[in-house]
């Protein structure tokens, strides 16, 4: 059932409005010692919420090694064509051997990245991630595509202790010798 | 040495006070900006520094915070801006109008007394610049001519927003200045006393307060002359010509540079001098407090006191000013029109014979 509302007349004082003048200067003026809201930009910076998507950037895992096996996921998955991959081989002779690929360069453009995250959903090696960063200046074009270089010095080291390629190597290894579990 | 003393009196001390009132204007400037802030929870302008004042150990970093240095690169900002002129404008009356308006609102501060100064004789003198008989008269004709720059930027701006500003700045003046008059006239009934000269004087107004503040006598008076006043300087919630959310920028949408800095100036203009009538014909202009109205010592130091005294008067309602344009929002074109029309006429008319009537049956002595 609708509740009815009743609408009083108004009263004299209301109808001039100065009580409401009055009231509303009230309100402003204690307003003038509150605390201001704002953020002081390059001096304060704000506090970024976990899960926060900033700057796409490769990670190691804790041994060195770069994770990206340039399967080309995220290049394909990148709504607007941000990333650049150049797949290259990885030589017989270097101690990873066995994973076989690595990005010969990775580019990413930052200024067509949308910042939507997909490259990190797909990634199946989990060698790429967004960041907390979300500042990204330069002077010229060719300054926002971010190389491979550029792309391990902003991510570094991720501590996760998946190790799956020394896994892999290690079961290799024990198969050969006969001494597996199957 | 007589010639010393006419330029002194001719040509330094006006210097003088156009100086005050044009540093008021620049530092009213930086207290809208910085009250606004306030009042909206931000901090407002606090970057700019003078190199000079950097080094200052604690004060300088004060001054950065409120912004003491703000005004100046305001300034320079208007000065060096490009000066564009856009093709389509009526080219005398586009650079007449905004030299009209900042003349106006300069030309006021002439007749208006903003102290006490004491002859040999012990006998007080208003420190003015021409101690007019016709003080208020003159400066109700002179302020609202200020309306020709708003109208004259409106129409030879040749373009609709501007056009509109000037059609509702001329309307607005039509309707409020008619209410200011008729709300002012109990004030000369008061200030008529015997002995008095002329009652028009903004000075023997003044004396005439020693003991009560108008305010207190008049507060109809003063409210209706208040309210008149916002819709004359065309400060919220009356600034129909400026209204920049549904014309823009009003009568200066085609200003810019340092001519749109002349409307700038001369608005604050308005409402320094505004306030400074407010404050003389209802607060008791330099008198000290209600019933103590002259405590200041007879002599140089006592004049100074009386101008700062007066000056802080002059500041609250300037801050008032900038107080209400942050509380009220605008009024719509037909509200404003009705409230000079259908209120504040009738009202004031109707205080105005409430007082013939008083002053008739109980003629002061």
């Amino acid at each position: 059932m609708a509740k009815v509302l009743e609408r009083k007349p108004l009263t004299f004082w209301e109808r001039t409005y100065l009580p409401q003048i009055l009231g509303g200067l009230r309100i402003t003026f204690m307003n003038m010692f509150r605390r201001s809201e704002t953020l002081e930009y390059p001096e304060q910076r704000p506090q970024i919420p976990r899960g926060y998507r900033g700057a796409p950037v490769l990670v190691k895992d804790p041994n060195g090694r770069e994770k990206c096996v340039s399967c080309q996921l995220c290049e394909f998955v990148c709504p607007p064509k941000a990333i650049r991959i150049t797949p290259g081989e990885i030589p017989y002779t270097a101690p990873t051997a066995h994973v076989e690929k690595a990005p010969k360069e990775f580019e990413i453009n930052m200024l067509r990245c949308i910042y939507c995250g997909l490259c990190e959903e797909v990634c199946p090696e989990q060698a790429i991630f967004l960041q907390d960063v979300y500042s990204i200046t330069g002077t010229s074009r060719g300054e926002f595509i971010h190389n491979k270089q550029k792309l391990y010095e902003l991510g570094g080291t991720r501590p996760d202790q998946f190790y799956k390629w020394d896994k892999k190597l290690s079961a290799e290894k024990s198969h050969n010798e006969g001494e597996g579990h199957h | 040495m007589e010639i010393i003393l006419l330029i002194l009196r001719y040509l330094v001390s006006p210097l003088i006070v156009i100086a005050v009132l044009m540093g008021m204007c620049a530092y009213a400037v930086l207290a809208e900006r910085k009250i606004s802030s306030w009042i909206q929870n931000r901090v407002g302008p606090n970057r700019t520094q003078l190199p000079i004042l950097a080094y200052i150990p604690v004060a300088g970093n004060i001054l950065q915070r409120i912004g003491f240095s703000q005004p100046m690169a305001d300034g320079l900002k208007f000065l060096f801006k490009e000066d564009v002129r856009p093709g389509h404008v009526k080219k005398f009356y586009y650079v007449l109008a905004p030299c009209l308006s900042l003349m106006t609102a300069l030309l006021t501060c002439t007749v208006l007394p903003f102290g006490l100064w004491w002859g040999k004789d012990n006998l007080a003198h208003p420190i003015v610049l021409a101690d007019v008989d016709i003080g208020l008269l003159f400066i109700l004709a002179v302020s609202s001519l200020g309306v020709y720059g708003l109208v004259l930027a409106g129409w030879s701006s040749n373009s609709k927003y501007p056009f509109l500003g000037g059609i509702r700045a001329s309307a607005q003046l039509i309707s409020y200045e008619l209410a200011m008059g008729v709300a002012l006239l109990p004030v000369f009934l008061w200030s008529s006393r015997p002995g008095v000269v002329s009652p028009l004087n903004l000075y023997s107004i003044v004396q005439a307060q020693d003991n009560f503040w108008l305010v207190i006598w008049q507060p109809v008076s003063a409210l209706l002359f208040l309210v008149c006043l916002f819709a004359e300087t065309n400060r919220l919630p009356f600034d129909m010509a400026e209204s920049e959310t549904d014309l823009v920028g009003g009568f200066h949408t085609e200003y810019g540079s340092f001519k749109f800095g002349f409307f700038f100036i001369a608005e604050y203009a308005h409402m320094i001098v505004g306030s400074a009538v407010f404050v003389i014909l209802f607060f008791g202009g330099w008198n000290f407090l209600p019933g103590i109205a002259d405590p200041w010592p007879h002599n140089l130091i006592g004049s100074g006191l009386t101008i700062v005294w007066f000056l802080a008067k002059v500041v609250f309602f300037v801050f008032f000013f900038i107080w209400i344009r942050w509380t009220l929002p605008r009024f719509r074109y037909d509200q404003v029109m009705k409230l000079g029309w259908n209120v504040l006429l009738p009202l004031s008319v109707a205080n105005f014979c409430a007082y013939l009537v008083f002053f008739a049956l109980f003629p002061k002595a």
